[in-house]
């Protein structure tokens, strides 16, 4: 068997298990009926998904003979990048108050997102 | 000497890694592309550096690494359990829950790297941070005890970053 062969094998089985992961996030994001719970599935399928098919386009090039290194970039980028758009979306169904009211903190009086500035309460008054 | 050092690169770590992704972005190793990542590397955070005047000291390069390791082997085990919660739990059954981490970590950057951590490892989402930084809000997608969660996230990631960011 040769090389080429094997790698061919390789980049299949790493699509396929991506792609996998990718169907069960969405079926997590249609299945799931509350925006918190919706949460969790995109930030499944934006690690090992989008990592199995990047690591696939790697063997792939490098079994065609010219390495590319932008996939690893690609998943640094998406690691840094993923978890503070899950986090604004976090932020967001807890301020217009869509999920369950989260416990209050121990040690200071309310999360960031719920605190009011005493200003806008005057005024709200 | 000292303080000349840190004048001209006021983040050596920060310098480093542009070098590297600048590198990286070529897509082929040459000589010539590599010196201007290093200028680059040297440029954007002398020239930045106003905006950004507490360099984190005492960052272990070396555990952080490994650090790295172990986030990404917990990523490849939680998925699996995550995607089987997804297909085999009802929603009637899913027991979603807040739980609060309380923070013994202080400098926003290893608070930044735990909340990224939490959120990456499927199952757990970091939602929010307290009024003055003194605990943090995760949502479970399904657990049974959420007290055993906050001591894993406590014990496994937190005691972690201490020793990282010193």
């Amino acid at each position: 068997m040769s090389g080429e062969i094997i790698g061919t094998y390789a980049t299949a089985i790493c699509l396929l298990i991506g792609s996998a992961f990718i169907i069960v996030g969405v079926i997590g994001l249609l299945k799931f009926n509350d925006p918190m719970t919706r949460l969790h599935a995109p930030t499944k399928v934006g690690t090992i998904g989008i990592g199995m098919l990047l690591l696939a386009s790697m063997i792939h090039s490098f079994v065609l003979g010219d390495t590319s290194v932008h996939e690893i970039l690609i998943m640094a980028f998406l690691f840094v990048t993923a978890p503070i758009s899950a986090h604004f979306i976090a932020k967001v169904s807890i301020h217009t108050r869509t999920c369950a009211t989260p416990p209050p903190p121990p040690r200071d009086d309310t999360w960031s997102t719920l605190s009011v500035p005493e200003q806008e309460v005057q005024a709200e008054n | 000497m000292s303080r000349a050092f840190y004048w001209l690169l006021p983040h050596p770590l920060l310098t480093l890694l542009l070098a590297v992704v600048w590198t990286l972005l070529q897509n082929e190793f040459s000589a010539g592309m590599m010196v201007f990542g290093v200028f680059l590397g040297i440029i954007i955070p002398w020239g930045t550096s106003v905006w950004w005047p507490d360099t984190p000291k005492g960052f272990r390069l070396g555990k952080m690494a490994s650090y790295c390791v172990m986030v990404l082997w917990d990523i490849v085990v939680a998925n699996v359990q995550v995607a089987w919660i997804v297909l085999s739990v009802p929603n009637s059954k899913l027991k979603p829950a807040w739980i609060v981490v309380p923070l013994e970590l202080r400098q926003p950057e290893a608070i930044t790297v735990l909340a990224g951590t939490i959120t990456l490892t499927p199952g757990t989402v970091s939602a929010d941070l307290s009024e003055h930084g003194n605990s943090l809000l995760v949502h479970v997608l399904h657990t049974d005890d959420p007290d055993a969660v906050r001591d894993d996230i406590i014990s496994r990631y937190q005691n972690r970053l201490k020793e990282i960011f010193k």
